[in-house]
């Protein structure tokens, strides 16, 4: 009898379904349409390299899981179980670094490693390993937070010590957790792209580089299509497995409503958490300083030209690499701003719509969540290809790379705005409707206002992943329309010149800029997620 | 001259800011500022194979005493003795204290006997060896056959059982018990409540639990003391 | 940057009349995509945009003063858009085919020619001073394109280029031939370009395999791997970076031109009168780079009308001192540096393009492989 009218739902959820549909569903159906060629399918699977591509995307993900999950443990518990100052900032870093654009990530660890060590796999994994620290140390560290302590009391009561204490009861029991983290830390190597660009010899290929490879250097648009359908039904078996994984593996335990930090009590363990935390802090720095200082560093000596003249990308005079350095960050900040309207406004109507339609809102909410399963790449790629033709020319428009992100962000609109809508307490509307408010007015007035926080969030969220967007935008972009990520890549393939320098100051730039994005979101997020104490 | 106590407290001062909202236990924080301390200058002493109950009510600073005893907490003042060693200084794994929790903390990945031979385990008693002491612990508290059943499944009754069989199977210096039979409906409480007296007995247990309940102290002790007499 | 008529001043009636004009056209415009070959009814663009590779000067050079005078001739400015090496502006030229990224694009060479004209970029036209006769050019190269699909604008020999002072200064002989090229005495000399990218990088492959034939060159090509020989993407990186003599690098070998040495000669800091590169004649395969209008472009008579500029003379006679080819226009002369200094061997390797067309994806694939890992 309260129910809001279904017209509204309608009304709101219209948006975005169509969206979803025309951008994302309809250029799926034309990749596999593209890909489902006994030609083109013939060819793919028959090449070797083909074959080769997928070993090498499978076993460096492997690795980087397995790696990034045994360094990042220990952090994780020094993170989650003791307070100490610093802890906080440390906790930022790491989750800026996971925030960060995967070119920055490149670009930094470009600048850090020994020439030696340049464009080697090892770099890759290094540079996978510190990118997703952050995912295992706030996953399992979440859980391990709210474990209840009591029980390693109880173990050590029984005579377990701290070690014992660590691998027989609390490594068991944050097992979820693990697999939680080990899921998505695979799924983000496995698709590995701007780091493999940057940081990877040119013979070294994820499938993510492989489809853009084959598609925008050789032509080859079919075997391009085959490949990306081959990851995506990868993908889909991994997150099938992991969620099966996921539930046989779930135990109850009675987790505490509140954190269980304390500060270390003894020097032993005041020593262990120093460590901890002095070796996190200086892994995850050391990247981002190594950028900083690199971009000083040019050919004739330390100077700041690459700086001063970032406007140049001059090779001879009057002869450019064809990418205008000044002119991509324009570019950049353009695309981020239309993104962010696309992604705020979608994303409201499509956050209103779930948090009111119950069950088709679920389905709503899903249906979004499928651009962040599909690759980058993927995306961009169906869109290039499936509006190429009257009336649906779109390639030269100025609004596809801005759609292209906003598809991308607007799953995390709406991750942001749905969890708090639903929080809204329905009494309140009904109190509101024993004073006369007819459904459509009472949710106006007390479920709409609550929208407005989570969607700032989602917005400074949105601008950061387009600022940041290469995937998509490496198809989508037209010449002199390219963004701050493509000429990152451009110029720092320059090796030893000062071109190289001006691509680390402008991933300095990017990586600046993303990181006063994700305070902002820190800190405007804030209010939102304290726990009430009971 | 009698030998030495199963347990001593002596002095033992424990401040810290006892919060309107409870904390997370074992958080150790201590505030200095002044407010009452939570034990203050308590001394307590156990004859070995005694049970002693220390009776108070809820939020009275029994758990804490115990969990100072346990080495879970450091106390601010005073001294811990086993068996006239002083362990204050000692981490809880070196003390030879058993516990039996309020919650009963038994671990829900391990079956119900892998839970009561933990300790034996962390004492490097060999897996057939084990295994037969843990059985017979949990047949000695009416398990028979619960061996390999999930803990998380088991009643209230038998969880406690369990939890009690963990704690004595690895015959500890002393025996500490937190609120055991609180919760219980009144036949279990009961029922156990005697059980749980004769069982510490036989074990010649140096045993400390607190309770709320005069009539279960009554039970299941040799000797009750009040916490606000120490 | 680009080159813009001096701004034309006029009345503020005029002026509101003409913006009026403009937001009219371009909300027409937004409004939908117009349809692939425009008729004579549109008038002609105010600009034209010409796509061309990296290597193609964007300002400050005789090229563009060329192109300002066609500015001035036609008062149709010309915008230059860099697209990146060869490959990769072909590959965007096929993914936007239809709806392209400009309006004239320069740089197709022989080697890519045919997927150019598979993937429909170019709409065909027949340069009208080469229809009527007024211009002069070389048959062969007309019969490349028996579609008028482009027009032949330049031509050359890419060749492995040497620095002579580096090659004296180590009292060794520089190198004479293919087989030399993967002699360890040699090793770790030679900077080459990716196929996949590069037409020079392109046209190199296609010199080995018209040398060691289609059986012997994936050979040959691992064991210049095992000589440690350097892949770039492009062109201007292999010479303006990596090349020790133009571009102060490390490496004393490079894929280029055989007209690249008169460029060293004319360019040289302090002036010389002999020449710094030499050519290694016998690694030269011949390259005819094309120029065409794009299909779908909305400024089809302009661009036709840039079309016809870039094989006249005024525009030809400039062509060697800055991209270093030949024009393709037989009534230009060429300067005396180039007469003096450039290498024109004696035979030229080339391959029948019908068998470029259908293996060069597949060569490209195996030499990516092999060369690549």
């Amino acid at each position: 009898m309260n129910r809001l009218p279904r017209w509204l739902l309608v009304a709101l959820a219209a948006g975005p379904v169509a969206g979803l549909l025309i951008f994302y569903a309809w250029p799926f159906v034309i990749l596999v349409v593209e890909a489902v060629t006994e030609e083109s399918i013939r060819d793919t699977l028959g090449r070797s390299s083909t074959w080769e591509v997928v070993w090498f995307t499978a076993w460096q993900a492997v690795v980087s899981t397995v790696v990034t999950i045994a360094v990042g443990l220990t952090p994780a518990y020094v993170l989650a179980r003791y307070e100490f100052r610093g802890r906080t900032v440390l906790v930022g870093l790491l989750t800026a670094m996971f925030v960060l654009p995967t070119v920055v990530m490149g670009a930094a660890f470009l600048a850090l490693l020994p020439e030696s060590l340049d464009r080697t796999v090892v770099a890759v994994i290094a540079a996978h390993v510190v990118f997703n620290l952050a995912v295992v140390v706030r996953v399992v560290g979440s859980l391990w937070e709210h474990l209840p302590t009591d029980m390693e009391a109880a173990a050590a009561t029984l005579g377990a010590s701290r070690w014992k204490v660590a691998t027989q009861i609390s490594l068991p029991l944050v097992r979820p957790a693990v697999t939680a983290a080990a899921t998505i830390v695979f799924l983000f190597t496995f698709t590995s792209y701007g780091v493999i660009r940057i940081l990877a010899a040119p013979g070294t290929r994820t499938i993510e580089v492989e489809v853009w490879r084959r598609a925008t250097q050789l032509g080859d648009v079919g075997g391009a299509a085959v490949l990306a359908l081959l990851q995506l039904a990868a993908l889909v078996a991994i997150v099938s497995w992991s969620t099966i994984a996921q539930r046989r593996h779930a135990q109850a335990i009675g987790l505490l409503p509140t954190s269980a930090r304390r500060r270390p009590r003894t020097a032993g363990e005041r020593r262990f958490v120093t460590l901890v935390a002095a070796v996190v802090s200086a892994v995850a720095a050391a990247p981002l300083v190594a950028l900083v200082v690199r971009s000083f560093s040019t050919p004739t000596g330390w100077s700041t030209t690459a700086w001063t003249d970032l406007g140049r990308a001059e090779i001879r005079p009057g002869i450019r690499i064809g990418i205008d350095p000044v002119d991509a960050i324009g570019n950049s900040l353009t695309n981020a701003a239309w993104a962010t309207l696309f992604a705020v406004v979608v994303g409201a109507l499509a956050s209103l719509a779930i948090a009111a339609a119950g069950r088709a809102g679920r389905a709503l909410d899903g249906g979004l969540m499928l651009p962040l399963a599909t690759s980058a790449v993927t995306i961009g790629f169906g869109m290039l290809i499936t509006f190429d033709t009257a009336p649906v020319d779109w390639r030269a428009s100025w609004w596809l790379v801005p759609v292209g992100h906003a598809l991308i962000a607007v799953p995390f609109v709406v991750r942001t705005c749905v969890g708090v809508l639903r929080s809204v307490d329905p009494t309140m509307s009904d109190a509101a409707a024993t004073l006369g408010a007819s459904p459509v007015r009472a949710w106006r007035a007390t479920v709409v206002p609550y929208l407005w926080r989570p969607l700032a969030v989602g917005a400074v969220l949105a601008a950061s992943i387009s600022l940041g967007e290469f995937g998509a935008t490496s198809f989508l972009s037209r010449s002199g329309g390219e963004t701050m990520p493509i000429a990152i890549e451009q110029l720092l393939g320059r090796t030893g010149s000062l071109l190289q320098a001006q691509g680390f100051a402008l991933a300095t730039l990017l990586a600046a800029t993303t990181v006063i994005l994700v305070v902002l979101v820190e800190r405007l997020q804030t209010p939102l997620t304290r726990q009430p104490e009971r | 001259m009698t030998d030495q106590p199963g347990l001593a407290v002596q002095n033992v001062t424990v401040t810290f800011a006892v919060p309107r909202v409870p904390r997370a236990q074992g958080t150790g924080n201590r505030d200095r500022s002044g407010t009452p301390p939570v034990l203050d200058d308590l001394s307590l002493s156990v004859r070995s194979g005694e049970v002693v109950a220390l009776l108070g009510p809820s939020g009275s600073g029994k758990s804490t005493l115990l969990r100072v005893i346990a080495g879970i907490i450091e106390p601010d003042g005073g001294r811990v003795l086993i068996h006239g060693v002083d362990v204050t200084r000692q981490p809880t794994h070196r003390r030879a204290v058993g516990m039996v929790f309020q919650d009963n903390q038994l671990f829900p990945h391990m079956s119900a006997l892998d839970n009561v031979g933990f300790g034996l385990k962390m004492a490097g008693v060999g897996r057939p060896e084990r295994s037969e002491r843990a059985s017979t612990w949990l047949r000695r508290v009416g398990l028979t056959g619960f061996e390999h059943r999930r803990v998380t499944n088991l009643s209230g009754g038998e969880a406690k059982r369990v939890a009690l069989a963990r704690t004595l199977a690895t015959e500890p210096a002393v025996v500490l018990l937190d609120e055991p039979l609180t919760g219980l409906d009144r036949e279990l409480h009961d029922q156990l409540a005697a059980e749980l007296g004769s069982l510490l007995h036989d074990a010649s247990a140096t045993a400390l639990l607190v309770t709320h309940d005069p009539d279960e102290a009554a039970t299941i002790a040799d000797r009750t003391v009040q916490l606000a007499e120490l | 940057m680009s080159l813009r008529a001096t701004p034309r001043h006029g009345d503020s009636s005029l002026r509101s009349i003409a913006a009026l004009a403009m937001v009219v056209g371009l909300v027409a415009a937004a409004c939908g995509s117009d349809d692939a070959a425009s008729t004579t009814s549109a008038p002609i663009a105010d600009s034209v945009t010409l796509v061309t590779y990296d290597s193609f000067p964007e300002a400050d050079t005789s090229l563009n003063d060329a192109l300002a005078d066609f500015t001035a001739e036609t008062g149709i400015d010309v915008e230059i858009l860099v697209a990146g090496d060869t490959g990769t502006m072909l590959s965007k030229a096929s993914l936007t085919a239809g709806n392209p990224e400009g309006d004239v694009m320069w740089g197709i060479d022989n080697s890519l020619l045919s997927r150019a004209i598979d993937d429909e970029i170019f709409e065909p036209y027949v340069a009208t001073p080469i229809a009527d006769g007024s211009v002069d050019i070389d048959p062969e190269f007309l019969e490349l394109v028996p579609n008028d699909e482009a027009t032949p604008v330049d031509y050359g020999d890419v060749c492995v280029n040497y620095d002579i002072g580096w090659f004296a200064e180590r009292d060794l002989e520089p190198p004479s031939s293919f087989a030399d090229l993967a002699d360890p005495a040699y090793a770790g000399m030679l900077v080459v370009q990716n196929p996949a990218t590069s037409s020079p990088g392109l046209a190199f492959v296609l010199a080995t395999i018209h040398e060691y034939g289609l059986e012997g060159w994936q050979d040959y090509w691992s064991q210049l791997g095992a000589n440690g020989v350097e892949v770039v993407e492009g062109w201007t990186q292999a010479y303006y970076e990596r090349f020790t003599w133009a571009g102060g690098g490390p490496t004393p070998m490079v894929v280029s031109y055989g007209s690249s040495p008169p460029a060293e000669v004319i360019f040289a800091d302090p002036p010389r009168d002999d020449a710094a590169t030499g050519v290694v004649e016998d690694t030269c395969f011949r390259q005819i780079e094309f120029a065409g209008v794009l299909r779908g472009t909305d400024a089809p008579d302009a661009a036709r009308l840039l079309v016809d500029f870039l094989v006249s003379e005024r525009f030809q006679q400039e062509l060697a001192l800055n991209l270093f080819v030949y024009p393709t226009n037989e009534a230009v002369a060429l300067p005396q540096e180039f007469v003096d200094f450039a290498v024109v061997p004696d035979v030229s390797r080339s391959l029948d393009p019908t068998l470029i067309d259908t293996e060069r994806s597949t060569w490209i694939d195996q030499w990516t492989e092999l060369v690549l890992g």
